[in-house]
């Protein structure tokens, strides 16, 4: 085991967000290690998809720290994020639509920088099972289908932490159990990856660890099946007990 | 794949096009109609550059085609430069206008359009500023009757176009351009791809601009007496800009098709009969918004047949 691996590639530390008088995110504070699948849940407007857009240079942080490989990197612009190893899915995906699906892919190898060469674009869109639909125009695959051209996008930087967002939803049984398997493939190739997923199926199926945020805080760290039994949890997601 | 695609199209669009600009004054009279046919085919594909593979509408085009026409003259009267150096100083005082106007691509649609306008008319209104006389002989005119070479500047003229055409055929065959058709689509996305957008757009941004301002510079030289209200007549803008869009952007083929077919009707009917050519011209407009608004190069698309 190379000593990176024990040594967080994310160390996200009291970061902080406003938009306006609204704070979305007050002093979230976490880490992701290589090769490790970290869920990031919590009830709508909870934080998660600020998190991934502060970390994906989105937006810049207004107080706190990101860390990357040691490196603070908060409010870097995204593509040089990109080139440092960190990429995103984003929960509706914007592909470039007349580009073909193939395009699509070249230019994010072409421009994304991938560390360990150029990448294998033909590989990538097997891998998402887009192989054979490489001359069709973006504009005509399915939104299924364009969630998986907008990870091959992402897979075609090279990144070694992706940011998952919301990638499951409105994919059918069998699709989900396919993403999951590819998810686990990517982290045990390495990768870390940060998912923000609604399914708690899913969550349980590929994360080894979760973050519960609330109204932007962390307010559990550990595995989903001891998140279910957190008090705090239950309550954030089904409201308190009534009593009497 | 992309380089033969390339190499497809310099000889089968490229050459053929300069080929006939070049060769048609031997056995054409006309070489000033020529001439303009030379600056549209030019400037409808500056404006190709920009719109077509960036988004941006510059409805204010001509600022840099008239700050182009002053710099060379600029250059001739003062630094008393022969013309062919004189384009140099075309070249810059374009590229310098893009330089300053770099902010307004924070803008986007209309706004784009109109701040870009409202800067061409600003440049046009400093130049012929009576209290600059002295430098650009205010209202009252250029003339550079010494530097006058109807031939030679023609020739040069026909050159900017080949350089023109080449950048346009490099972008529609390179990942530089890929990359700028990806920021155009979505800029998120294209950032998350690696691109870095404000570099991409502002590259863009600067070529069309060049493209412009060398042409306006061959004009001045080519005419050679000219009024500021000539070279920043926003009918090059709108007459560049509907050439383009009637033939289809971000392609190759569609502004030059725009131009032969729409110059041409302007000048067979535009001249005699003014009254039938607006008509014609404006109906084409609206049917072209209405139905075809990616030129008629689309048309070719939808029924399977790729055009470059």
């Amino acid at each position: 085991m190379s000593p990176d691996l024990a040594k967080p590639l994310l160390q996200i530390d009291r970061l902080v967000k406003r938009f306006g008088g609204f704070v979305a995110l007050d002093g979230v504070s976490f880490h992701v290690m290589p090769g490790e699948i970290l869920g990031l849940v919590g009830p709508n407007g909870s934080g998660k998809t600020t998190c991934i857009n502060v970390i994906s240079g989105l937006y810049k942080p207004n107080g706190g720290e990101v860390r990357f490989q040691g490196r603070s990197v908060g409010g870097l612009a995204s593509h040089r994020l990109v080139h440092l190893g960190i990429n995103r899915t984003f929960q509706v995906p914007k592909p470039f639509l007349p580009l073909t699906v193939r395009e699509n892919v070249e230019v994010a190898a072409a421009y994304g920088r991938p560390a360990e060469g150029p990448s294998d674009i033909e590989a990538i869109l097997a891998s998402v099972e887009l192989d054979g639909l490489g001359n069709k125009t973006a504009a005509e695959l399915n939104s299924v289908q364009q969630k998986m051209l907008d990870l091959a996008r992402a897979l075609a930087t090279g990144p070694r932490l992706l940011c998952v967002d919301e990638l499951a939803a409105g994919l059918n049984p069998v699709e989900l159990d396919r993403v999951a398997i590819r998810l686990r493939d990517l982290a045990r190739g390495g990768m870390a990856l940060l998912v923000v997923e609604h399914l708690m199926g899913f969550i349980d199926q590929v994360t080894d660890r979760v973050i519960v945020l609330n109204a932007g805080r962390e307010i559990f760290e550990g595995v989903l099946a001891e998140a279910v039994r957190d008090p705090q949890v239950v309550e954030v997601f089904l409201g308190a007990a009534h009593v009497g | 794949m992309l380089r033969t695609k390339a190499l497809r199209h310099t000889l089968f669009i490229l050459l053929p096009v300069i080929a006939v600009a070049g060769l048609l004054p031997l056995a054409y009279s006309n070489q000033l109609l020529l001439f303009n046919f030379v600056v549209f085919l030019t400037l409808a594909q500056g404006v190709n550059i920009l719109y077509g593979f960036t988004g941006y509408l510059p409805f204010g085009y001509v600022g840099f085609f008239g700050v182009g026409a002053y710099g060379f003259s600029l250059a001739v009267m003062h630094l008393h430069l022969p013309p062919l150096a004189a384009l140099g100083a075309a070249a810059l005082a374009a590229v310098l206008l893009g330089l300053v106007l770099t902010p307004l691509l924070r803008l986007s649609g209309a706004y784009f359009a109109i701040a870009n306008l409202a800067a061409s008319q600003a440049m046009f209104q400093v130049v012929s500023n009576p209290n600059l006389t002295d430098i650009t002989k205010g209202p009252y005119g250029i003339s550079l009757a010494g530097v006058f070479a109807p031939n030679l500047s023609y020739g040069v003229a026909v050159a900017i176009l080949a350089l023109t055409l080449g950048t346009v055929i490099y972008l529609r065959n390179s990942r530089f351009g890929l990359a700028l058709l990806a920021v155009r689509e979505d800029s998120v996305t294209a950032a998350m791809a690696g691109i870095d957008v404000v570099r991409t757009r502002t590259l863009a941004w600067q070529l069309s601009a060049l493209v412009a301002g060398l042409i306006g510079g061959v004009f001045a030289w080519y005419v050679s007496v000219f009024y500021p209200e000539t070279v920043f007549s926003p009918e090059f803008s709108i007459f560049a800009i509907v050439f383009a869009l009637f033939g289809g952007v971000a392609t190759i083929t569609g502004p030059i098709l725009g131009v032969v077919v729409l110059y041409g009707i302007y000048n067979a009917i535009g001249i005699s009969t003014p009254q039938y050519f607006q008509l014609i011209y404006g109906a084409l407009i609206m049917g072209l918004v209405l139905f075809l608004p990616n030129g008629v190069v689309s048309l070719f698309r939808r029924w399977g047949i790729d055009v470059p």
